[in-house]
């Protein structure tokens, strides 16, 4: 099993208000699969995208990814499994705007500790994939929106991680470069990767296998669905 | 190693992108530095020049004066009796430690041969043991002989700048020059030396003690005795020497100060360093402040530059970015900054230190060690005022910086 919740529960303390943000969950998702998480704003999808990302760690529960126990992890820790295992695609693409394609491919290496000779190779593989190799040496202000966010892809791959988290990955582009990029994923699953996608959109979960749907931080319903 | 070259090409990249900014930001760094690169420069130029001259000049000479060459109450030895032939009598009994001693006579005359003058010229009466106090070897000819002394003879050694301008390429040797109206016989020209206060070898003429008397009058001049000691541990042995029998000779009653001053070369030693300490004192003051307010330029820039790239360090946070690689690529982008700025303050400091050689007599020496002290210093400053805003970015929760607009 590459994820395993059990009880997982985040309170956020605002004062003196206790907001029960996720309210013990349980969820496995096995190796490969490729899963939706959906619900209207609210019901602590960000929370759930933070917590399987190891941005965060839940107030009381487990969470095992890959067999690594997160819960209880300090922030150096976290920093590590989150470099190793997990490659983030989010809404707003997140490239660094003064950094080559290429360099912001590169970053999650340089934290991996790799040599720049095998840095360069592998970035430029992980481009490959996503048919940018030609945009390596543009700036992210050269770059179409959809060419943005397949860089973003590319470097959410080049660790080979576990597990592909994508938070509303088509949130801020048109629905033809929204269906170019869950297209991409699809692929990338079909090539054996486990991807993770948070939206609220209907048309994108359903390039996904498995729909989990949460409301008030709780799993509403968790179907399996054959991909049209 | 790769998070440093991020750091260093994160800093050039700031500067080039607002290089006003960078200026004003590292302009106290520039400063600081400008100023302990020149002072140094300068200090070291004056050790060379002055110390080392300062050396030649022999420590081991005792001067018996009527004034002390440095006392801020001169206007007390107006009223002092003049040294004579007494009290040099009377100090070459006793002191047996000198190795040797000799009476001095100065005065400044113009000196004639043929057509040629050379003006305001110290001369000297001394006798031949001159020779060795000063080291004053005579590079051409002999110096002045016992016999000559004894027999006040006319004769007179010439400083190699007074030869120089009286016979040009002629040789001076046997030629006669022109004092008031005695002339004297040229029997040596001294070695070249350097300058040192009035006592410059070069523009001096020396000639028998004796000759002195009859050519320029003793009478309302003071003596002065010059003994040369064989090292510095008996210096003060002889001073006390001096001092007892130069009181007793003078019938100074107890209890009162000196009426004479036994001189050496060391009071200038001391008033050097008077002056270098104060100038390194200022250098110090200078250069700490600039540096301070150079330093606070820094962290300031660097907490501006902490908030505005909030989110980069989320995004870098998320790729997997520990608190200790975050902290480390802002430290090194902090001291990239200011030790851009320490190195423009090294060239500056060193164009200053060229200028001030060139514009005033002040020599100007550069050492390798000023550069590095200068960058180091900036560097210091770079970590010390960059660790705060680092920690700051260091410490952001990816989770809210990954949501910063």
């Amino acid at each position: 099993m590459l994820i395993r919740c059990r009880n997982l529960t985040k309170i956020y303390y605002t004062g003196k208000i206790q907001v029960p943000a996720l309210i013990e969950i349980d969820l496995d998702v096995k190796q490969g699969e490729f899963v939706a998480i959906m619900g209207p704003s609210g019901s602590g999808k960000s929370t759930m995208m933070n917590i399987l990302g190891c941005l965060d760690t839940p107030t009381y529960g487990i969470y095992e990814l890959d067999g690594i126990q997160i819960q209880s992890r300090t922030e150096e820790e976290l920093a590590r499994i989150r470099n190793r295992k997990i490659g983030f695609v989010f809404q707003t693409f997140n490239l660094l705007p003064r950094a080559s394609a290429l360099a912001n491919v590169e970053l999650p290496l340089i934290y991996a500790g790799i040599t720049a000779e095998e840095r360069h190779q592998k970035a430029m593989e992980a481009l490959g994939s996503v048919s940018l190799v030609d945009r390596a040496h543009h700036k992210p202000n050269e770059l179409s929106g959809g060419e943005r966010q397949r860089v973003a892809v590319a470097r959410a791959l080049v660790t080979g991680p576990s597990l592909v988290l994508a938070d509303e990955p088509t949130g801020n582009l048109d629905s033809k470069t929204s269906n170019e990029i869950m297209s991409l994923l699809a692929k990338l699953h079909e090539a054996g990767n486990t991807i993770l996608v948070i939206t609220h959109e209907q048309d994108i979960a359903k390039y996904a296998h498995r729909v989990v749907h949460l409301r008030d931080g709780k799993i509403e319903s968790d179907a399996m669905r054959s991909v049209s | 190693m790769i998070v440093i070259w991020e750091g260093i090409k994160q800093a050039l990249y700031s500067l080039r992108a607002n290089p006003l900014r960078s200026l004003l930001t590292t302009l106290g760094i520039v400063i600081g530095i400008t100023t302990v690169i020149a002072i140094t420069s300068v200090i070291e130029g004056l050790n060379i020049s002055f110390a080392e001259e300062l050396a030649t000049m022999g420590s081991n000479v005792l001067y018996v004066q009527k004034w002390a060459w440095v006392d801020k109450e001169w206007y007390k030895y107006r009223h002092y009796r003049n040294l004579g032939m007494l009290e040099y009598n009377a100090i070459a009994k006793i002191a047996s430690d000198a190795q040797f001693i000799s009476p001095m006579y100065r005065t400044v005359k113009d000196i004639k041969h043929g057509n040629k003058k050379a003006e305001f010229v110290m001369v000297a009466g001394v006798n031949e043991q001159y020779k060795d106090i000063r080291a004053a070897y005579p590079a051409a000819g002999r110096f002045l002989v016992k016999y000559e002394v004894e027999g006040g003879r006319p004769v007179c050694v010439l400083g190699s700048e007074v030869a120089e301008s009286l016979f040009g390429q002629e040789n001076p040797l046997g030629k006669n020059v022109l004092i008031d109206s005695t002339h004297f016989r040229v029997v040596g020209v001294l070695e070249k030396k350097g300058k040192f206060f009035d006592m410059n070898l070069d523009t001096v003429v020396l000639v028998p003690f004796g000759a002195f008397e009859r050519a320029f009058g003793a009478r309302h001049r003071s003596l002065t005795i010059v003994l040369l000691v064989p090292d510095q541990e008996t210096i003060p042995k002889v001073e006390n020497e001096i001092r007892a029998v130069m009181r007793r000779v003078r019938k100074v009653p107890f209890g009162k100060e000196d009426d004479f001053a036994i001189n050496r070369v060391d009071v200038f030693k001391q008033l050097y360093e008077k002056l270098t300490g104060g100038l390194y004192a200022t250098m110090f003051g200078v250069g700490a402040i600039s540096l301070i307010v150079g330093g606070i330029g820094i962290m300031n820039i660097m907490l501006v530059s902490v908030t505005e790239r909030t989110r980069e360090i989320g995004i870098r946070k998320a790729l997997g970015a520990t608190n200790r690689i975050v902290l480390f690529q802002f430290l090194v982008e902090a001291v990239t900054l200011s030790a851009v700025g320490g190195i423009i303050g090294v060239v500056l400091g060193l164009l200053v230190a060229q200028l001030i050689a060139k514009v005033s007599p002040v020599p100007a020496a550069v050492r390798y060690w000023s550069v590095l002290l200068g960058l180091g210093f900036s560097s210091a400053v770079g970590i010390l005022f960059g660790l705060w805003p680092a920690r700051s970015a260091a410490l952001k929760d990816p989770i809210e910086a990954l949501r910063y607009e």
